[in-house]
């Protein structure tokens, strides 16, 4: 029951998907749309459980005393925040008192978080959490400058929606990523070696690559820039092509193994243990 | 303990410096590299500049802000591009963060179509861009494999809504539009695998002509799609997008940038013959110490 | 640029320079961007998911029929309601009792997965390259034209090579056969037409790597033309109070940290010799 209802669902599912592929008829394209709707709905259910654990992870680090755990009360903050705006508009130029609103509701949450993580002084932070809670819902009832919206998609295009993942989300994940440019300028100086044959070829494929830029050649720039250009341009299209197909046609034929082990109930890493 | 051996010990932290500092000095200087354009890009832009105005190109924005900046010039070159020519879009985004960045770029381009502009000798008068008229944004939804999938079958089926919200049947511009048969071609702007699953899944399905914009770390590895025909044009990189921009007349941050990146590469082409002189010099001292 | 956007940016330049000081080392600054974007992207997610997934999936009938209090229950696809059980049905994973449970969503995913993939990948991945490296090859130009004839990427030789290159180093991977004789020759050169591969992934990504830093280079060098008006000559409207605390009370953090770091460090140079 425990293993064997899912390997006969993948096996059933598996192969109803590769029937339809080769008879496209009418009725099996109703099955295959059916279907297709199913998993979109149950993978956003899936995602969901990543948010989840983000949140048990953080609220764990904070409990165990983990080092740096008081930064996990930005990421908490970080995360309701942005819920709150998503759900909230402004109905008319004013803010009113959202800012407010926005600061308590967090305070609720935070505090109530650390009364379920420490062990004295619940009363205190449970406390502490209604008096802001008082205040959350007397600035919901009296102030209608703003509103929540569950169910349109206004949220997505609120000011601060959107000023929060232009201003904070983008340039940290940006900048995050560019401290790539110095490893790889690091590395570049430690570890690409001419050691023998192989590792010149990689080497010499890179410089020509990195070199097809139309730099300054002096008075010879006229001949040697297309040159580079078109050389660099035959090494993608030849020897590069070449080389990357041999390799999607391995990687083609093991996801084809793959997919029919895990269909014909060979290969179970899926279910994990138990 | 010599030159060389001082050169190979290094702390790490003086190469970031030396490469900070002459990228910021070649920023500081306003000067132009001429780009070369390579077939690959040009063949995007020649399938673009030909299409007929009101056709429906569609653009999924599959990138997280990490690769924005290679990947965000390309973006506002095509669709730029596509809506002086009064040619509508769609747009996707089927990746965790691509739809605030879709959502930067419509808003961003919209902006800059307000104002009259020449592209290559040609002057366009200054236009509105209105949200299902001009285009479509879909939205997001999870597993890339399946969206596309069922896009083919029609885009109501993973997109009910659009973006914001509204009905797919009450956007002008959608109303006759049910699948990929309707959509003159796909040009696939991707940081992520979903350019795996377009070629694959969309593609390789539905047959519907597909371009692809990728980061440069998986440039190299779709040349063989773009070998065989299933894929007939590539961006790759900041300097795919800088081509595309020269084409189009439009230059943007890819171009600027291309001193900056130009002088980085001979930074790094420096660290990697000083690397090899060092490792030769010590590799000569050892086995002359051997033969002692 | 309006006086909102221009503190946004600010901050955003802030929380690009507390990234970037990551670069000399781990340090408090790093950690709060670190956080607040692991939370403020996540919180993104949930929006994303809520507006973009359940709302149009589930609540989608509601625009029908005005009444999204039972949700899809009374609309015209209330088996949906079967999906949506079965996501819910994920959320066991949680459990330790009840993990199991999870494996029946899961089953569906994952066979619906495999077997669009079987078909499709077998088509385009193998079937289609094979393909096009066994199409005949252009004797009229095989050796190519143009002023660079012998880098024409049209030209028969070029295509011969491509065969060749292929044809190696899928040898080169097969490995149930010694790769000693002709054969491990051959898988030689398949190494190298690999390696010439693997090159040119790496020129394409040192050319990305550094196009990211050129981005953010790009974005503090217009927040530093705003801020410091390097462009005009006119006094910057933006020079508010507001943004003069914001702006100071940034440096003050950063000296202070600075401080903190050097007075360490001099006690500890003390403290060792």
């Amino acid at each position: 029951m425990k293993r064997q209802i899912p390997v006969i669902l993948v096996g059933m599912f598996g192969l109803f998907m590769i029937f339809q592929y080769f008879v496209p008829h009418e009725s099996s394209e109703w099955v295959y749309e059916f279907l297709l709707d199913w998993t979109i709905i149950i993978g956003i259910f899936a995602m969901a459980l990543g948010l989840w654990s983000l949140y048990r992870v953080s609220v764990e680090k904070i409990k165990t005393r983990k080092p740096a755990w008081g930064y996990n009360y930005l990421t908490l903050c970080g995360l309701f925040t942005m819920m709150f705006f998503g759900f909230t508009t402004q109905n008319g130029e004013a803010w009113g008192w959202f800012f407010p609103f926005l600061v308590s509701a967090n305070l609720v949450l935070v505090l109530m978080i650390q009364a379920s993580v420490n062990k004295g002084g619940r009363g205190l932070f449970l406390g502490l959490a209604g008096v802001f809670l008082v205040a959350c819902v007397v600035i919901i009832v009296f102030d209608n400058t703003w509103g929540f919206h569950f169910e349109t998609a206004q949220g997505l295009q609120s000011t601060m929606f959107r000023a929060f993942f232009d201003h904070i989300l983008i340039p940290i994940f940006a900048t995050m990523f560019s401290l790539l440019a110095f490893f790889i300028a690091s590395a570049a100086y430690r570890a690409f070696r001419a050691r023998n044959v192989m590792a010149t070829l990689l080497l010499l494929a890179a410089l020509i690559v990195m070199l097809r830029f139309h730099p300054f050649y002096g008075p010879l720039t006229p001949y040697i820039a297309p040159f580079m250009s078109k050389t660099s341009n035959w090494l993608m299209n030849v020897p590069n092509l070449a080389a990357q197909r041999a390799i999607i046609i391995g990687v083609g034929l093991g996801i084809v193994a793959t997919a029919l082990k895990v269909i014909l109930g060979i290969e179970r890493g899926y279910m994990g243990k138990g | 303990m010599d030159i060389f051996e001082k050169l190979m010990r290094l702390d790490r932290r003086w190469v970031f410096l030396f490469l900070i500092v002459v990228c910021v000095l070649t920023y500081a200087f306003d000067f132009e590299i001429p780009v070369l354009v390579e077939p690959e890009v040009e063949a995007i832009f020649d399938f673009v500049d030909t299409l007929p105005a009101g056709s429906v190109v569609m653009i999924p924005i599959d990138y997280d802000p990490g690769s924005l900046a290679e990947l965000h010039p390309m973006t506002y070159a095509i669709v730029e591009q596509c809506w002086r020519k009064e040619i509508k879009l769609i747009f996707s985004a089927l990746s965790q963060n691509s739809p605030g960045m879709a959502d930067q770029a419509i808003r961003d381009i919209s902006d800059s179509l307000k104002v009259e502009k020449e592209y290559n000798g040609v002057v366009y008068p200054p236009r509105e861009i209105v949200n299902g008229v001009d285009y479509c944004f879909l939205g997001y939804k999870p597993y890339p494999a399946i969206i596309i999938l069922s896009m083919g079958q029609n885009f109501r089926l993973p997109f009910p809504l659009d973006y914001y919200g509204t009905p797919l049947d009450s956007l002008p511009m959608m109303r006759n539009i049910q699948n990929y048969d309707d959509v003159a071609c796909v040009i696939d702007i991707s940081g992520t695998n979903s350019t795996d699953y377009w070629i694959s899944y969309g593609q390789g399905r539905y047959g519907f002509p597909l371009a692809i914009g990728v980061t440069g770390v998986s440039t190299a590895q779709y040349y063989p799609f773009y070998g065989s025909g299933q894929i007939f044009g590539i961006m790759g990189g900041m300097l795919g997008a800088a081509q595309y921009e020269q084409l189009a007349d439009n230059p943007g941050l890819a171009k600027d940038g291309m001193r900056v990146q130009w002088s980085a590469h001979m930074v790094i082409i420096l660290f990697i013959i000083l690397g090899n002189v060092g490792y030769f010099v010590s590799r000569y001292r050892a086995r002359r110490e051997e033969r002692r | 640029m309006d006086f909102s956007t221009f503190l946004w940016t600010t901050f955003a330049a802030f929380l690009t320079l507390a990234t970037y000081s990551f670069l000399y080392k781990d340090n408090p600054f790093y950690k709060i961007a670190e956080h607040i974007v692991t939370g403020v992207a996540a919180g993104y997610f949930a929006i994303l998911l809520w507006h973009n997934g359940l709302v149009p999936k589930l609540w989608f009938q509601r625009l029908d029929d005005g009444d999204w209090w039972t949700l899809w229950l009374n609309s015209s696809k209330p088996w949906y309601l079967i999906p949506a059980l079965l996501g819910v049905l994920m959320w066991t994973r949680f459990s330790k009792n009840y993990q199991w449970i999870s494996r029946w969503p899961m089953a569906l995913y994952i066979g619906i997965s495999a077997g669009i993939a079987v078909p499709l990948e077998m088509s385009n991945r193998v079937n289609k390259q094979l393909y096009d490296t066994m199409a005949d090859l252009d004797w009229a130009n095989f050796l190519g034209q143009g002023r660079f004839f012998f880098l024409d990427t049209a030209s028969g030789l070029s295509q011969l090579l491509i065969v060749i290159g292929v044809v190696a180093a899928l040898i080169y991977f097969f490995f149930s056969k010694a790769h000693t004789g002709v054969f491990g020759a051959t898988a030689k050169l398949g190494i190298w037409t690999l390696m010439i591969g693997f090159g040119a992934s790496f020129g394409f990504t040192v050319m990305a790597r550094i196009s990211l830093f050129i981005n953010r280079m790009q974005f503090l060098g217009g927040w530093g033309a705003e801020a410091f008006n390097a462009s005009g000559t006119t006094p910057n409207e933006n020079y508010t109070a507001w943004f003069q605390l914001f702006f100071w009370l940034m440096v003050l953090l950063v000296v202070g940290y600075a401080t903190r770091e050097i007075i360490i460090h001099v006690r500890g140079k003390a403290k060792s010799s």
